[in-house]
């Protein structure tokens, strides 16, 4: 089985770590500061022990007062996985890419900046992919439509 | 004279046969050597996680079917797998078994799909090896119609188990389709394993390394075939999974022959779960009792399973009304195309068209 480790023991590594950077902490997921994200997923990939190779899979959410990034990990040598989440506000909707670290996001992340109107700084291509240059407005935002 | 020559840049797609659909990639050729490739998406984009917020939970599993409609039933599966999560159900053991042997089945359809349509685009005797892939699949189409009464678009799974429980004629059907099957794959290894043309076609073409494909999250056949022993079958096993034997079968450089291979190799194993999963299936109940209209308690859940392409997850929202708040899949092929531009680069264009069929993508799940 792949262990899901506990948000709050990642959490007090990552706070030893990258001071500042957990917002929060439950049984399930590690809240991060946007600015912190990257030196966290940096300690989180490298850092023996936790090693997390793996970046499953990325989900924007529309919470109506902000907009959440999620981020699903695993490590494939240990075989525990563990989720990050990021939060930025709807006007100004800006998190750092993680495309340097894991090139799965690659995609994902254009995927949720055409939909959603996130964009993720330091994306290399970061464009429309399902819908069409041009067009205005984020489908998946629960306010469009 | 001195003679000048310039990159060319051609679009491939999104009509075109050997793309699976309406694919398009911009491709730019020195010659025939593909210099670069930008892929290109969105045109069978339906919004289908958009319209799950309007539906029930329920009325969404129609909607799975439409993504890769190759794997309806194991789309099925991932999805009712990641309800149930959220909602805290459990299905009965006899339905688990079910949904196994159906997973399993359409396993073995969607690989032999992959194996024939690749083989189609490496141009093997124009679609004579798909024809022959074909003749199995229509085996376990009759089998899925008899349980389901559909050929392609299932439907078959509910939230707490399946739809129907499987009608008399079922069980003897699929043990004959076990027994016969090893034969017909024996039949292919005896045309193809060997295939001078095969070999020289697929054999260091299109290399995906180990390490790439996991930084890229590549996952499934793709993944294996780079010599990772990973499968979530084995690693989180779900459903009743840890109750069966088998093996993951790898490849060790990542090229176009390994993919072939690693498919042709988990059809045996798929055969070697599904007479584990007929001998012990047990009586009982097929569906669990479930409210029409499911009110999930507030939360979120990721639910996956290792589908014929790669990992199938829903990560679902609920606010505890009848509709999901949020619903993402995520789609494995879209996923296994990140790596596709360093696999091609450099490669001819006939090996281009031979390693992106080696992928098996299906764009109703990649555009959604």
């Amino acid at each position: 089985m792949t262990k899901p480790l506990a948000g709050h023991q990642v959490g007090e590594q990552i706070r030893n770590q990258v001071p500042d950077a957990v917002i929060e902490a439950s049984e399930e997921w590690v809240l991060i500061k946007p600015e912190s994200l990257l030196a966290v997923a940096n300690f989180l990939k490298t850092t023996p022990g936790l090693e997390f190779d793996y970046l499953n899979c990325i989900t924007g959410v529309d919470y109506l007062d902000y907009l959440e990034v999620v981020y699903h990990l695993t490590s494939m040598r240990h075989n525990h996985g563990i989720v990050l989440k990021a939060r930025c506000s709807r006007e100004n909707a800006e998190v750092p890419s993680l495309v340097g670290l894991w090139r799965g996001a690659d995609l994902q992340e254009r995927e949720i900046y055409d939909l959603l109107g996130i964009t993720f700084v330091g994306h290399p291509n970061l464009k429309r992919i399902f819908m069409w240059q041009g067009f205005e407005g984020h489908p998946l935002r629960r306010d469009y439509l | 004279m001195e003679l000048r020559t310039e990159p060319f840049v051609l679009n491939m797609g999104p009509q075109h046969p050997s793309t699976h659909g309406v694919f398009r990639m911009r491709v730019t050729y020195d010659g025939e050597v593909v210099m670069d490739l930008e892929p290109m998406f969105g045109y069978l984009h339906r919004g289908i996680e958009k319209l799950a917020e309007t539906r029930t939970y329920t009325q969404f599993i129609p909607l799975t079917d439409r993504l890769a409609y190759l794997s309806s039933m194991t789309n099925n599966h991932a999805y009712v797998l990641a309800v149930e999560k959220l909602a805290g159900i459990t299905v009965p053991e006899r339905a688990e078994y079910i949904r196994v042997i159906m997973d399993e089945m359409m396993r073995i359809s969607s690989h032999l799909m992959a194996v024939g349509f690749f083989l189609n685009d490496l141009g093997c005797s124009v679609f004579t090896p798909l024809l022959y892939m074909y003749r199995e699949r229509e085996k376990l189409l009759d089998l899925f119609e008899m349980v389901c009464g559909q050929r392609l678009t299932y439907n078959y799974m509910r939230i707490g188990g399946v739809s129907h429980d499987l009608p008399e004629e079922f069980m003897p059907a699929l043990k004959q389709f076990v027994a016969e099957m090893p034969s017909y794959i024996e039949e292919y290894e005896a045309l193809l394993a060997e295939n001078e043309i095969l070999l020289a076609r697929t054999k260091g073409v299109g290399i995906l390394p180990r390490e790439l494909a996991i930084n890229a999250s590549v996952s499934g056949p793709v993944l294996r075939a780079s010599g990772v022993k990973w499968d979530i079958r084995k690693v989180d096993p779900y459903s009743v999974y840890d109750r069966f034997e088998f093996d993951i079968p790898t490849g060790e450089v990542g090229d176009n022959y390994d993919r072939y291979r690693v498919r042709i190799m988990e059809m045996q194993q798929s055969l070697r779960i599904l007479r584990q999963a007929i001998e012990q299936l047990p009586e009982g109940e097929v569906c669990a009792k479930v409210p029409q209209f499911l009110r999930p308690p507030k939360g979120e859940a990721y639910g996956r399973i290792e589908g014929p392409q790669g990992e199938l997850g829903f990560y679902i929202v609920s606010d505890n009304s009848i509709a999901p708040y949020r619903l993402h899949i995520r789609p494995p092929t879209l996923i296994n195309l990140t790596a596709l531009r360093d696999m091609i680069r450099g490669w001819k264009l006939a090996d281009a068209i031979a390693t992106f069929g080696s992928i098996d993508i299906c764009l109703g799940e990649v555009d959604r």
